[in-house]
């Protein structure tokens, strides 16, 4: 695995070089890009891709970094996107912010560097705030700051699926449903047990509000870092006997928490993981005891599309596959895929405007506010059944809200319930306020959606694909 | 041959008490900072100067501060992390809430905020040494990581608990781009290195090196282990408070209470240890190592072109630091800055030693 997995660049472009070279015969649009891109003498589409597979969250960063990784392989096997070859180089952050700012500042200077995915809440404050001078854009998906979803503040961030405040919106619906309505909720008691960093917090505006709307008793209980010592949060659930307890962990801290719940005796039915609490890492080390513990999930859950048997057909079976073949389909290897298949829909996007060659990031940024992923593309990607359809503008850089909850039946996940949409009445004024604080505190000034939509409608005619001239400031 | 001093008479008090009495060794100094003023600059990239130098230079500067309390005067302490964080906290609190004041005029009230809090948590120094009062501070550590990630004020309410800053600006120069952060860590370095060293070779600094060297003789011939010891936590104190405030606003620009946990305080006094204990230019040495080797090991493979997995070469990063930690301990306990001194020494014998 290892040998393989940082011979990319050269096995890889090779790879590519020779199915884009007979594949340019069917495909007019790559020869166009190789020009272009020769033109440019800038090469390739490259990808920073920030990992950890090391340290107390390795178990969890290390399948999303072999499903983001293993896509991008994808994709040049099968011809690179239009034919722009792709490349892209790892660094190691360990889950600690310094030691992702460093891999920030490492690979951010490289040619085209695409779009970064730090996978770490802390790390995303960090960099929020570089992006805008380095002009790279930003995704985030299922994590980072809420308020990021309001594009006319944070042009360079891209929280898409969904953010902590939609995932916190879904499971209080979900756990209305449950009780035949979300008034029913009233008086019942419900405990986030939390991650004690930004990651934890980030829900908990979003709880206060809906337990004063619905009259729920909402208790808050910080764990630190890592996670593995919760005896006392457990002891505090124990006297607290909540109707339902939220867990928010990431790593380790998950699977010790399930385990805890079982030495307390409280069900795992009644426990609702968020996104990043629901993936096999965090159940299997509990075996058996698992079973009926319930998380949500941003469009997909673990499975085999289509665009997994592709990863095994054109990637594995050449003995390129970044990770052991059967992790292909699990939660968080799905969810490293879907995070790389938005960054090459961007690109794929931005190459409508500026032309079919290696974009710079600011270029990017604009195919990532335009993201229209309809059902028909989700067929094409392979991704039927895995995601809904998605679509950004301007103002909103999360593009869909909608989120299912999966159980885990002992051996594998499975969805147990519909799909529910977030309510915007309650999440768009806490974004709103939200990003007005962020604007204060910046001292920054909001960019207006309306006048740049108005200038795009009157460019459009002009902004032939080469030129781009709105993009060069 | 060439480093020697034969031929420098020194005839006045002012020429026996300079800082460096060979004239060799000033004009190393003055090339250095030459070098680092201008060379550095025109050489190094943006990734070199923002993502190794600043923080070396930062965490050099809490190092010194922990040196002038451990190394000087022989207080062992495990908090600094959390006098960092008192300064990083602080600095933003004084700017959210006094938007109008100069940056360096919030570094100097973050360094009293901390080093007031430094002798707070230096009062127990009074009645315990060695290694009781390390556990003391390191109640210091958690008390304050308690208070930041708790204590909803501090962070201005902000719901995530992480607070970011507003990019610094002062007489009109926006301190944004790497060289700019560079240049005012620099230039912050350079003074308040300085004035460590005068604090040290001084009457104060004398009075903290008695205490270290033997608190019950220091006393007999006068000197107040009250205050000698006090001010060694506010000075120390000071200068992580500074370099906790630079960390927050200059490296990091968002951070939460993790930022400055207990193994940035670990890391600190590794590198006190590592660089020397008792010696300023040991904190430079002990920073660099800390801070740089990690970093160069893990693109080592890189550089080489060697294919290597991501996790494979983070984890030999770990295992060479740490034999290397192991290595130079052996070798020179007294730290990098010792192998230093017996350098010059030999130079200056060279090439006829004795």
């Amino acid at each position: 695995m290892a040998a393989m997995f940082a011979m990319k660049a050269r096995a890889g472009a090779l790879a590519v070089a020779a199915i884009a070279a007979a594949a340019s015969l069917a495909l007019p649009s790559a020869a166009v890009a190789q020009q272009k891109g020769a033109a440019v003498g800038k090469g390739e589409q490259f990808f920073p891709v920030l990992v950890y597979r090391t340290g107390a969250y390795g178990p969890n960063g290390t399948p999303w970094a072999n499903g983001y990784v293993d896509y991008l392989k994808l994709v040049n096997a099968q011809g690179g996107i239009n034919g722009v070859k792709i490349t892209f180089e790892e660094c190691e952050t360990g889950y600690a912010t310094d030691r992702s700012v460093e891999c920030y500042e490492r690979l951010k200077s490289r040619p085209n560097a695409t779009v970064f995915q730090p996978l770490s809440t802390g790390a995303t404050f960090a960099i929020t705030d570089k992006a805008p001078t380095d002009k790279i854009p930003l995704i985030t998906a299922g994590y980072g700051r809420s308020e990021s979803v309001e594009g006319e503040v944070f042009p360079w961030n891209f929280p898409l699926l969904g953010t902590y405040w939609t995932a916190a919106d879904v499971l209080v619906q979900h756990l209305g449903k449950l009780n035949g309505g979300v008034d029913k909720l009233k008086g019942k008691k419900i405990a986030l047990i939390y991650h004690d960093s930004p990651y934890g917090k980030e829900p908990i505006p979003l709880l206060t509000e809906r337990s004063k709307l619905h009259g729920f008793q909402f208790t808050t209980i910080p764990v630190t870092h890592p996670g593995v010592e919760q005896k006392a949060a457990w002891l505090q659930i124990r006297q607290l006997r909540p109707d339902y307890v939220i867990l928010w962990g990431w790593g380790v801290m998950n699977s010790t928490a399930i385990r805890e719940a079982v030495a307390t005796g409280f069900p795992r039915d009644r426990m609702f993981g968020g996104w990043w609490s629901g993936a096999e890492p965090d159940v299997t080390p509990v075996g058996a005891d698992a079973k009926g513990y319930n998380a949500m999930a941003f469009q997909h859950g673990a499975g085999r599309a289509k665009v997994h048997e592709d990863i095994l057909k054109l990637v594995h079976s050449k003995g390129q596959g970044t990770g052991p073949a059967d992790e292909v389909g699990s939660v968080l290897y799905t969810r490293g895929l879907i995070s790389a298949v938005l960054a090459v829909e961007g690109v794929r996007q931005a190459q409508l405007r500026y032309g079919v060659r290696p974009l710079t990031g600011e270029e990017v940024r604009y195919g990532l506010e335009n993201l229209n992923i309809d059902a028909k593309r989700i067929d094409a990607l392979g991704l039927t059944g895995v995601i809904r359809p998605l679509a950004t503008n301007c103002r909103d850089h999360e593009g869909s809200r909608f989120a299912r909850v999966q159980t885990w039946d002992g051996a594998k996940w499975g969805f147990s319930s519909d799909w529910y949409e977030a309510d915007s009445q309650i999440i768009k004024p806490m974004i709103r306020d939200a990003a007005d604080r962020y604007t204060s505190e910046k001292k920054l000034t909001r960019r207006s959606c309306e006048a740049e939509m108005a200038a795009a409608t009157k460019a459009a005619p002009a902004a032939a694909p080469a030129k781009a001239p709105a993009a060069k400031k | 041959m060439l480093y020697r001093e034969n031929g420098q008479f020194k005839i006045s008090y002012a020429d026996d008490q300079q800082i460096l009495p060979i004239l060799q060794d000033r004009w190393f100094m003055l090339a250095l900072l030459a070098f680092a003023y201008l060379g550095l600059p025109a050489l190094a990239s943006d990734y070199t100067l923002r993502a190794l130098i600043l923080p070396f230079l930062i965490l050099a500067i809490a190092a010194i501060g922990l040196n002038i309390l451990v190394g000087y005067c022989g207080q062992i302490s495990l908090g600094t992390a959390a006098f960092m964080a008192v300064g990083a906290y602080a600095a933003y609190n004084i700017v959210i809430r006094a938007p109008v004041l100069n940056f360096i005029v919030v570094l100097f009230l973050a360094g009293g905020v901390a080093a007031l809090v430094g002798v707070l948590f230096g009062i127990p120094s009074l009645r315990i040494k060695g290694l009781y009062l390390a556990v003391a501070t390191l109640a210091a550590q958690f008390f304050v990581d308690w208070m930041f990630a708790r204590v909803k004020w501090f962070t201005d309410y902000s719901p995530s608990g992480s607070v970011s800053t507003a990019p610094i600006e002062m007489f009109g120069w926006k301190v944004e781009s790497p060289l700019d952060k560079y240049l005012l860590v620099l230039t912050l370095a350079v003074v308040l290195t300085l004035a460590a060293k005068n604090l040290v070779r001084g009457h104060i600094g004398r009075s903290w090196m008695a205490m270290r060297d033997m608190d019950v003789a220091a006393e007999v011939i006068g000197i107040r282990p009250l205050y000698a010891k006090l001010t060694a936590f506010a000075v120390s104190s000071f200068y992580a408070g500074v370099a906790g405030a630079l960390w927050g606003f200059v490296h990091l620009g968002a951070w939460e209470p993790l930022a400055f946990n207990i193994n940035l305080s670990l890391n600190l006094l590794f590198m006190i240890i590592i660089g020397g204990m008792g010696s300023l230019l040991g904190a430079y040495f002990g920073a660099a190592f800390i801070v740089l080797l990690p970093i160069l090991l893990n693109q080592i493979p890189g550089w080489f072109g060697i294919p290597i997995d991501v996790a494979l070469a983070s984890h030999l990063e770990l295992i060479i630091f740490g034999s290397l930690i192991v290595f130079f301990l052996i070798v020179e306990p007294h730290g990098l800055a010792r192998l230093w001194a017996i350098g010059k020494e030999k130079l200056r014998l060279w090439p006829f030693p004795h």
